[in-house]
């Protein structure tokens, strides 16, 4: 059996990765179900004794999502509508204990193909904060997660927070998960979109995202720029087409196939701007 | 051999925390999941572990008031916060009578789980207080909705989680006054579980809660491959290598190593003897302490596999796969045949013919309690302390596995966490016993969630091609059915269900001309056996199928073709059975006639309006013979009085949460002409009770209810005689006495003044009731069971056309049971059958190796089960109990017809493959090109 190491300071925490690897735990809600039938051989490293790791918060124009913030701190935080698409994906991880245990840069670093934060965080350009002995880097979310289970961070590193840019005026978000059944499902497929809408009553910037439709979530840079000056209207969702999905790489498994996730994806994308419209 | 095992590591640290308010401390790794500390370390067992994956939510408890799951939840992380476990939460407020006899205190929430029924096994209550006692302190009035988004995480396979809402609703109600029933006033009465405040406080007793504290540790080493051979390498060198191991046993170690159901069908070992034919199946079973049984993994035995190509279910019906048994050449376990009339000709004669296929998957039990126990030697005898459905024939199969005579055999069932048919098999008990003998001591084993749906039997995949007609007047002629069952790798209940099925082939009609053919196939997927309607739900599936379809082709409602095609009292059966009495098929479908066709009408008219999602009504129809299939099928039940006049019921059937222990002492009560709350209860200990049966076949209530009923006729009428009173005497208990009122005038008798027996009871009595039914002959005529349930459901849903997901919104659910001797139990199997029903429509599908887990195996949540009107039709049963006969099974067999019905009434599109998973519903509506019209 390894060591156990729950150190109270950051500083602390990177001389530990400084030393050797070791498997950093937060909420513990991957971790666990991963070492089920198997005992804990390595290191662990518990971040949830530091405190400055904590908390969500705006500041000089980037939300700040630290990485011991759970889902639920997301969900019940007084945040902006920009973000209402990340925090309906806060309320549809897991069920209410996962909430109140796993963090959102957990489920991020998890890298799991259907990781439920992650389409939001790249519709909304996220960035991470990654820290190590030697410094801080930042690197956008979609350079973050490179496969399936595997991110950029390195051994000696521990991502801190989660860095999102407050968008142009008037933005607002949406999310879309697909599962088999209500409550504690594994994502079939996912959409989530951010709209910045220009003064015109068009689309300004949109940025939309998928998850759970190949290795990593993947955003849609076709569709974007196809969107971008249109009206918003009841009709803008109508104008995504299959093409515009081509990206996407499904694969078949128990929750369905991948010919099913295309055509949910697009559903999804759909029903995801709608939303974006309806809120007009 | 004593001592305790040392679990306590080089990496073991204090941590100190406040516990249910009292302030603790441990030293154990700190990495340790909270839930293993609670229950292995500090001895709070009310804490449950249902997968250690965070999938269930059975381990949730409360730190710093948030409810978590404790198996997700490193020891280190809660130094210094509070954690609050099920135990601690009624510490003060009135005291009542808790299990054994001790005090117990609840909440207003605890007193409303039951009073509304919301516990069955009780294995998931403990989450679900904790998860609910987290929302009622931020929100005291929540909304169903509000309830249900609090408690999804928490999952239950029993209730489904209808009364758990109203439970939780209910809360703020006061006091924790229940229903008490005076004398005679039992049986029908809305009584609370007589063994349901422990399943409330944490204090019950389940496989894995009540481990001694000396037991060496067991762990199977299972097979990866589906068929494989495989040579043992150097064991000794194992052992040498871990020296915590006791012992590795292999197939040489077990005495008998094949066991069955069947005394034709002992097929299955203990152990595989250098072959394997499921994956999951038992190489190796690892003896020792804690620490080396979790600690060495697969990698660490030395096994060389030489995988083989596995017999599919498609190879095997196809003929010349390879063998799995030399006995069998054909793969063939079993053929079932019932044969009535000239069936071909009445096609050629009908106005309207129908045919269909339907395919069902593998379905899991999904029991959220993993199968678990212990066993010890004590002198010449075993002991085995483990959850079962089925103590005496677990009995009689360890004493044949083991070479003992059944009298060397003591099996204590503990409380059950959910069975469903998947604990009639043996799981942990031959393991545990070989070892437990050899080492002589105690020895203990707990299946990982993964393990139990990998080694455990499952519902039987079916293929069935099923045609049916009727003639122009709408009245069936002729049902064809032909249906083969994926029985796995070994015979398990495969039998029960290749015969079972064709006598329920037809569904609940009369129907002149039948041929019903079955075969029971074997393969290299897992056992099939015993599951909740073993067969007849997936033959519903045709039946129901083809009674939409042939109401169609003839012009009629669904619902009235049914209605006139409904079996009555005086006509024959398939097998040529006449039912005198209690056949209220006609009386259900009734029942549904007005909400029908109001549901009807309006999905019709919110379909014109177009959009994405159509709405559908669907029925179906259902019956399902009490009791086993032309077997004897006995029940005994013993009840004495104390010398205190308290009144004892030696209960041998198991109740797994279905309700039987209360069942069985309001029967009793009833029938003896006491009240309820005079009753203890001795269950199911092969030493202390008489053999009651298994639970299964939804037989408790009408067998061993028959036999609780003649034991308190019994005890009734030696009072009566004693007491020297009359038939109609009124008999009352007071301060050791029991008193007797009638026409003569008041007597009494002093029960301290009679001698005890040996198990302490002054006076006693056995009852004894086995069904009365017949064999078969070689076309399956005759009578096979002394009575049927009967049911219809409605079930309103709302299709997606884009995603092709399935929301289902309502069911009506009417059920003739003969008589509810407790609606609130009757209508807990009721929503909870419909549960597992709608799992079995839209989402359960077992695929070995790939969905081993309850993330990728899905049942029902809180957000799957909609709104349930139960209608209970009292068609009383002559032979019943108080008129009473089952519901266990019937309550699931109609639902997944009702909404696979209800698909076709929202789309116009037939789906016959289970489960109708969106993408198979997309996939189905594609390829009719039902699309959102603009």
């Amino acid at each position: 059996m390894g060591r156990y190491h729950r150190p109270l300071a950051l500083a602390d925490a990177l001389a530990t990765l400084a030393g050797g690897p070791a498997t950093v735990v937060a909420g513990g809600t991957d971790v666990f179900p991963a070492r089920l039938g198997r005992p804990f051989a390595e290191d662990v490293l518990d971040i949830t004794g530091i405190t400055a790791l904590k908390g969500i918060g705006l500041d000089g124009g980037w939300l700040r999502i630290g990485a011991l913030a759970t889902w639920s701190e997301l969900a019940q935080a007084p945040l902006p509508p920009w973000l209402d698409g990340i925090r309906r994906a806060a309320r549809e991880v897991g069920g209410v204990q996962i909430q109140n245990a796993g963090t959102v840069v957990g489920n991020l670093c998890n890298a799991s193909p259907a990781a439920d934060g992650v389409p939001s965080l790249l519709a909304l350009d996220a960035e991470v904060e990654l820290a190590s002995s030697a410094g801080l880097r930042r690197i956008p979310v979609a350079e973050f997660v490179l496969g399936n289970r595997r991110t950029a961070r390195r051994p000696e590193e521990l991502a801190t927070a989660l860095l999102i840019p407050e968008p142009g005026p008037g933005a607002r978000s949406s999310f879309e998960k697909l599962g088999a059944r209500r409550y504690l499902v594994i994502s079939i497929a996912m959409a989530a979109a951010v709209l910045e809408p220009a003064a015109d009553g068009t689309v300004g910037r949109i940025r939309v995202a998928v998850g759970a439709c190949g290795p990593v979530a993947r955003r849609l840079p076709a569709l974007e720029a196809a969107l971008r000056g249109l009206p918003l209207g009841p009709d803008l969702a109508g104008t995504v087409t299959p093409a515009h999905l081509d990206g996407l790489s499904p694969i078949d498994d128990v929750r369905g196939t991948a010919e099913y996730r295309r055509e949910a994806a697009l559903v999804l994308v759909r029903r995801a701007i709608r939303t974006l419209t309806e809120q007009a | 051999m004593t001592g305790t095992i040392d679990r306590v590591g080089a990496a073991a640290a204090e941590t100190s925390f406040l516990l249910n308010g009292r302030p603790v401390t441990i030293r154990v790794p700190p990495i340790r999941r909270l839930s293993e500390a609670l229950r292995e370390d500090l001895g709070l067992t009310g804490t449950k572990v249902g997968c250690n994956a965070g999938d269930c939510g059975a381990c949730t408890v409360r730190i710093d008031g948030r409810q978590v799951c404790a198996c997700l939840t490193p020891v280190g992380q809660v130094a210094g916060r509070h954690v609050q476990t099920v135990e601690g939460l009624a510490v003060e407020g009135p005291a009542i009578g808790g299990r054994g006899g001790h005090e117990a205190r609840l909440t207003r929430l605890q007193a409303s789980f039951h009073r509304h029924g919301a516990a069955q096994c009780g294995v998931c209550t403990p989450g679900m207080l904790m998860a609910a006692t987290d929302l009622l302190e931020r929100n005291p009035a929540p909304t169903r909705g509000e309830v249900e988004d609090a408690l999804g995480g928490v999952l239950c396979r029993c209730t489904g989680y209808r009364k758990i809402v109203d439970a939780v609703m209910g809360a703020a109600e006061d006091g924790i006054a229940f229903l008490v029933p005076q004398a005679g006033a039992a049986v029908g009465a809305r009584v609370a579980k007589t063994d349901g405040i422990a399943k409330l406080t944490g204090e019950e007793r389940y496989g894995a809660d009540a481990m001694p504290a000396d037991a060496l540790w067991l762990r199977a080493v299972r097979s990866p491959h589906a068929r494989a051979r495989f040579r043992l390498g150097d064991l000794a060198a194992l052992r040498r290598a871990w020296p915590g191991l006791a012992a590795v046993l292999t197939a040489a170690d077990v005495p008998v190593n094949r066991y069955g159901i069947y005394p034709t069908g002992k097929d299955q070992p203990a152990l595989a003897d250098g072959e394997v034919r499921y994956r999951g199946e038992a190489v190796l079973a690892l003896v020792g302490d804690a620490d080396t049984i979790e600690s060495l993994t697969d990698a660490d035995i030395p096994i060389e596999w030489e995988p083989l190509a596995p017999v599919t279910f498609e190879a095997a019906r196809a003929g010349g796969a390879p063998v799995l048994h030399a006995d069998l050449p054909d793969n063939v376990l079993v053929r079932g045949r019932v044969v009535k009339g000239a069936v071909d000709d009445t096609f050629a004669a009908a106005a309207a013919a129908s045919v269909v296929e339907v395919e069902t998957a593998f379905v899991e039990h999904a029991y959220i309690e993993p199968e678990a126990g212990w066993a010890r030697r004590v002198g010449d005898r075993i002991e085995i302390v483990a959850c079962t459905q089925t103590p005496y024939m677990d009995r009689d199969e360890i004493a044949h596995v083991m070479g003992l005579s059944r009298e060397q055999v003591r099996i204590v069932p503990t409380a059950v966490g959910g069975g469903f048919g998947g604990k009639l098999d043996l799981s942990v008990q031959p393991l545990l016993a070989v070892a437990a003998w050899r080492l002589g001591r105690p020895v203990r084993w707990t299946y990982s969630r993964p393990e139990s749906m990998a080694a455990s039997t499952k519902r039987h995949p079916a293929r069935i091609m099923a045609r049916a007609c009727a003639g122009s007047d709408g009245r069936l002629l002729g049902y064809d059915f032909a249906g083969d069952f994926n029985t796995g790798a070994y015979a398990s209940w495969g039998p029960t269900v290749a015969n079972r099925v064709p006598v329920h082939a037809t569904g609940p009609y009369h129907v002149p001309h039948v041929r019903a053919l079955t075969r029971a196939l074997h393969t290299n997927d897992p056992p099939a056996g015993a599951f909740r309607g073993f067969g007849v739900p997936q033959a519903a599936i045709a039946h129901e199928a083809l009674m939409d379809d042939l109401a169609a082709k003839l012009g009629m409602d669904p619902l009235e073709f049914r209605h006139l095609n409904a079996l009555r009292a005086g006509e024959p059966t398939a097998t040529g059975q006449v039912l005198e009495a209690s056949c209220g098929l006609a009386a259900c479908i009734a029942a549904l006639r007005e909400p029908w066709r109001a549901a009807r009408a309006a999905a019709e008219a919110a379909n014109r309006a177009g959009g994405a999602v159509r709405r559908g009504v669907g029925i179906g129809c259902m019956w399902y013979g009490i009791g086993n299939t032309s077997l004897s099928n006995p029940s005994s039940m013993r009840v004495g009085l104390r010398p205190d006049g308290r009144i004892v019921l030696y209960n041998g059937a198991v109740d797994i949460g279905q309700g039987s222990n209360t069942i069985m002492v309001q029967i009793c009560a009833d029938a003896l002409g006491l009240p309820m709350d005079a009753f203890d209860l001795v269950t199911g200990d092969t030493d202390l009770t008489e053999d009651a049966g298994k639970t299964s076949a939804s037989r408790q209530t009408f067998v061993s209810g028959n036999a609780a009923e003649r034991a308190g006729r019994g005890l009734r009428a030696e009072l009566l005689r004693r007491l020297n009173v009359g038939e109609d005497a009124a008999l009352r208990l007071e301060a050791g006495c029991v008193h007797a009122r009638d026409a003569g005038g008041e007597r009494t008798l002093r029960l301290a003044d009679l001698e005890p027996d040996a198990r302490g009871d002054v006076l006693s009595a056995v009852g004894t009731f086995d069904p009365p039914t017949t064999a078969l002959d070689e076309d399956g005529q005759g009578v096979p069971y002394a009575t049927y349930g009967f049911a219809a459901q409605m079930a309103e849903i709302a299709v997606d056309l884009e995603l092709g997901t399935v929301k289902v919104t309502r069911i009506v659910a009417a059920h003739d049971v003969g008589r509810a001797v407790n609606p609130i139990q009757v209508e807990g199997q009721i929503q909870g059958g419909i549960a597992q029903g709608l799992g079995l429509a839209l989402m359960e599908e077992y695929v070995p190796g790939r969905t081993e887990n309850l993330h990728d195996y899905l049942i029902p949540t809180f957000g799957d089960v909609p709104e349930i009107e139960c209608i209970l039709v009292e068609d009383r049963e002559p032979l019943g109990p108080f008129g009473a006969k089952g519901i266990g099974e019937p309550a699931l067999v109609p639902t997944a017809p009702a909404i696979l019905n209800a698909l076709h009434h929202a789309t116009g599109v037939r789906i016959t493959r289970a489960p109708a998973t969106p993408d198979r519903v997309l996939a189905a509506l594609r390829a009719a090109g039902v699309g959102v019209t603009p």
